[in-house]
């Protein structure tokens, strides 16, 4: 495959990107999708001259709304690492862009931690020194874990032991036909189990094993923190990991469609990674809700869903968007009885990863997230759903109302 | 009708002509340099944008080579704002003589240029998209010279010392009188206004048009042009010169020069240095030959293709093919010649080479004048290239980004801002958009104005107050000329380019029925029949 850059070719300067782009909307700090991307790369070349892109958010709506195929938030991200090269990645992305190691430290002392995130300096010295805006909607650690709580589970019920795996399984599988493998990503290893709870609930009702490997962040935080190498290699630990079971032909399901984005499409665009293994990982990766729909097609899914009498704001994430399977998540929920789901306009929350941490850019990324914030408000001032964690994440900030995964409302369902 | 004084007066404003009235300027002459158009109109402006290092001439024309490498470093020097240090590559592609690239080694060695055979895995981290399959590839200082740039540099030098630049004049006639030119009779363009020019020298540097200049002088010089073809690709494919490693031919050069990447050339002999029209055949051997150096080159966007015509003067009439003629200047002294005792004419060359074809051409005109002063071109840098700094691709990005994009983009495509569309304007005096273009690169990125002209039409018509449908004129005028240039490669992305810039000027601003002088046919009309004359080129 070409670097994805030459398809700066294909512009026509037609504004589609710009009059869509929700940051350049809100903020004169960027100039816009088409100016950072095939305009700007036309006179890129060496040492970067221009810092505007940075303020690209790379929530991709450019990319997924331009008519000719120029792939403008890829360019942009590629022009960003060139930038970060050159004049140092921050201390503050090194840190945010690792949950992982994050979730690693902090989750066995989580109630500690997370009570003395919310004690009022903590946050202001952390702005101060890091640069973290004091009002991010940082996540709260999990004192279990997903891991330990599966592993856990799996010793409790001994229906679900399976000495035949290294790692966890469920089984109620009928046949090796009927298994997956599941990538929870580390928002629901560290953060909210309770999704990750949500999929093996819905997948073992359908009569799927589960096989939850061991596994390491996509990769995507540090990719658009501008490091490069950093996310090469955590992709190569987790190719390495899923690639036994991509070569059995195993779907690889994923709850985060940010994660899955990355692990489908983004390593082989933006970090050029283009080798036959990551390739045969991406190509059995699915989308959680993209995996039900396929089995609903197929006649394959438990449609015996419980009534669940409310109003349902959905929002489909940018990154979910960039999947361009539609958006599954909303036909699934309609097969819930009186659950009315009903599908959010506005283009983005903001938040875009770890952009709206950033203290330069979280009132960019408030800015953005308004239009939607206000919309769930009318919609139902109770609870909305969307399916990327920051993302969710945003929306409780910004709206103050939780926020669920639509596998939650499917394993809700299912009760 | 109005008289002027000069000592000399150069015809021409191009690279030599401008070369000449620097340097003749330096030297203390009075000078008056004129033109029929704008500066760099002729083959100055419709090259590739080569700064040789010679390699190209080593085995063919070693003298040209000496030259060229020579003033390549002078030109280095005193010119580096114009100059982008690219690098050269010599390659040998599957489709070339493997056996001339050692001809070519000792010959570069013998000519004195640098040259250094570099790893295959070298050539691919430096120009990833040169083809694998390349066996050879040696590496000289060739580099890239924005010739609008260069030349307007060195008219603000020759002015800073003196000289006057007189454009849109044309010769109408030189006065010749026992033996020696007494002066010339110019017409004044845009206001009609003849002038008459008292002179004590007349020097003809008018490139392709110097055989008629001599005609007026009742000196018959035979120019062979050489009409070379290009295609301008929308980005830089490269970020190095490449050559093909083998005698030079077609499209054989891939030249990175500002945000573009330009494929050349042809060479095809034309009787008429004003009409010169882009064969098709030209094109599709351009886009072939580009595939031999980059994989993918006919998939790649091309922005515009246009032609320049090489002026060479022609000693042996015998010779047909104008790619055996040689590229070194050629300095006609006419009292020895043809008995006219005060001018000369300087041709052929490479813009690469102007300096020196100045140099000795004023060095030639003070021998005959019997004064001695020395030539200094090649000690004094060129305004805005005091401070030795090559010119870099990045350059308006960074410029515009650092002034907190507090500017409007007029021209979005190659970064030019409203402050420097206004500066200009108000410089050049001129509702000529072409003008503009030439100094700013106004609408030379991928839509070809599509989406700046109309802007700068608009800017012009505010900031000068020239009347409604001398703008209009001037906008249709431009829309034609670009246009010109993108029908010989309407297929791909450029073809869809055209269509919205064809809905723009036509659907939006109904552009083929603006109020407009009367007696010419409408820009629709014209653009009809050009298009007729060229369907899409297939490219497989």
């Amino acid at each position: 495959m070409e670097d994805i850059r030459f398809t700066l070719d294909h512009c026509v300067k037609c504004n589609i990107c710009t009059s869509m782009c929700p940051v350049s909307r809100v903020t004169p700090l960027f100039p816009g999708p088409k100016y950072a991307g095939p305009q700007a790369q036309r006179l890129r070349y060496g040492p970067s001259t221009d810092r505007s892109v940075d303020f690209c958010s790379g929530c991709g709506i450019c990319s997924q709304v331009c008519p000719h195929g120029v792939k403008i938030a890829e360019i942009n991200a590629k022009a960003r690492h060139t930038m970060y090269q050159e004049c140092g990645i921050p201390l503050r992305n090194q840190i945010i862009a690792r949950p992982d190691v994050l979730g690693r430290l902090a989750s066995p002392a989580a109630p500690v931690i997370n009570l003395a995130m919310r004690l009022p300096g903590v946050r202001r010295a952390m702005e101060a020194i890091l640069h973290i805006h004091h009002a991010a909607p940082m996540p709260s650690f999990s004192f279990e874990t997903f891991p330990a709580w599966f592993r856990n589970r799996r010793q409790q019920i001994p229906s679900l032991r399976n000495p035949s795996s290294n790692h966890g399984t469920t089984s109620g599988a009928t046949t090796p036909d009927e298994t997956v493998v599941y990538y929870h990503g580390c928002a629901t290893h560290f953060y909210e189990p309770r999704i990750g709870k949500a999929a093996i609930k819905v997948l073992e009702r359908n009569g799927y094993q589960v096989i939850v490997p061991e596994q390491g962040c996509c990769g995507l935080p540090l990719m658009s923190n501008g490091n490069f190498e950093a996310a090469r290699q955590v992709v190569r630990f987790n190719v390495a990991r899923l690639l036994p079971y991509a070569r059995q032909g195993l779907p690889i399901v994923a709850t985060s469609s940010s994660c899955s984005l990355m692990l489908k499409r983004e390593v082989r665009e933006i970090l050029d990674m283009q080798d036959d293994d990551t390739a045969l990982v991406s190509a059995h990766l699915y989308d959680i809700c993209e995996f039900l729909l396929i089995r609903l097609a197929m006649g394959q899914l438990d449609i015996a869903f419980q009534p669940i009498p409310l109003r349902v704001p959905y929002h489909a994430p940018c990154q979910l968007r960039g999947h361009g399977f539609g958006k599954p998540a909303l036909e699934l929920l309609q097969l819930i009885p009186e659950l009315e789901t009903i599908e959010m306009s506005a283009a983005c929350c903001g938040t875009a990863g770890t952009y709206g941490y950033k203290q330069e850019k979280y009132s960019i990324a408030m800015a953005v997230g308004e239009e939607l914030f206000s919309a769930i408000h009318s919609t139902n001032p109770h609870l909305s759903a969307c399916d990327s964690e920051t993302c969710r994440w945003q929306i409780v900030h910004g709206t103050g109302l939780p926020s669920v995964h639509p596998i939650e409302l499917l394993a809700a369902a299912y009760q | 009708m109005q008289q002027f004084e000069t000592e000399i007066l150069v015809i021409g404003g191009g690279s030599t002509g401008c070369g000449v009235a620097r340097d003749a300027a330096m030297r203390g002459f009075h000078t008056l340099l004129i033109d029929k158009g704008d500066l760099s109109y002729g083959t100055t402006g419709r090259y590739h944008g080569l700064l040789h290092s010679g390699g190209r001439y080593v085995i063919k024309d070693s003298q040209s080579a000496r030259e060229c490498i020579a003033e390549n470093r002078i030109l280095r020097r005193i010119s580096p704002d114009a100059i982008e240090d690219t690098s050269g590559f010599f390659v040998v592609t599957p489709a070339d003589d493997p056996a001339y690239s050692d001809k070519f080694y000792r010959g570069c060695l013998d000519c004195g240029i640098p040259v250094a055979e570099i790893t295959l895995r070298e050539m691919l981290q430096r120009e990833p998209r040169l083809n694998p399959a390349i066996s050879r590839a040696f590496e000289v200082p060739d580099g890239a010279i924005d010739s609008f740039k260069a030349v307007s540099a060195l008219v603000r030098s020759a002015r800073q010392h003196g000289a006057e630049v007189w454009l849109y004049y044309r010769l109408v006639n030189l006065h010749l009188s026992q033996g020696s030119l007494q002066g010339a009779t110019v017409e004044n363009l845009r206001s009609g206004e003849k002038i008459y020019i008292s002179c004590d020298f007349v020097i003809n540097a008018a490139g392709a048009w110097c055989g008629q200049v001599a005609a007026m002088a009742k000196c018959p010089v035979t120019i062979a042009m050489g009409k070379g073809t290009m295609i301008a690709m929308n980005h830089r494919l490269v970020n190095t010169v490449i050559n093909r490693c083998k005698l030079p031919d077609d499209g054989d050069i891939l030249v990175p020069i500002r945000t573009v990447s330009v494929i050349g050339t042809t060479d095809y002999r034309v009787p008429d240095p004003d009409h010169y029209p882009i064969e098709r055949w030209e094109i599709e051997l351009l886009m072939k030959e580009g595939e031999h150096l980059v994989p993918g080159f006919k998939q790649s966007r091309a922005l515009r293709a246009w032609a320049g015509v090489r002026p060479l003067y022609q000693t042996e009439p015998t010779l047909t093919d104008t790619r055996d003629i040689t590229r070194s200047y050629v300095l006609l002294d006419h009292e020895t010649r043809d008995g006219v005792r005060n001018f000369l004419t300087i041709t052929s060359g490479k813009f690469t080479t102007y300096r020196l074809m100045a140099q000795v051409t004023v060095d030639k005109m003070c021998q005959k004048l019997k004064i001695e002063r020395p030539c200094t071109t090649h000690l004094e840098a060129l305004p805005d290239s005091e401070d030795h700094h090559y010119y870099h691709v990045s350059h308006r990005l960074g410029e515009f980004e650092a002034a907190a994009q507090d500017d409007a983009l007029i021209c979005e495509c190659e970064f030019v801002t409203a402050t420097k569309l206004e500066t200009a304007i108000h410089r050049l005096r001129t509702t000529n958009l072409d003008d503009l273009r030439r100094s700013l690169r106004l609408a030379m990125g991928p839509c070809q104005g599509g989406f700046c002209i109309f802007r700068a039409a608009a800017r012009t018509h505010e900031s000068l107050g020239f009347d409604v449908s001398r703008t209009n004129q001037a906008l249709v005028q431009f829309l034609e000329e670009r246009w010109k240039g993108v029908h010989p490669i309407l297929w791909g992305d450029q073809l869809k380019q055209a269509r919205l810039d064809d809905w723009i000027y036509q659907n939006v601003f109904n552009v083929s029925a603006l109020p407009q002088d009367e007696g010419s046919p409408s820009s629709a009309e014209r653009a009809n029949q050009s298009l007729a004359e060229w369907m899409p080129v297939e490219i497989s």
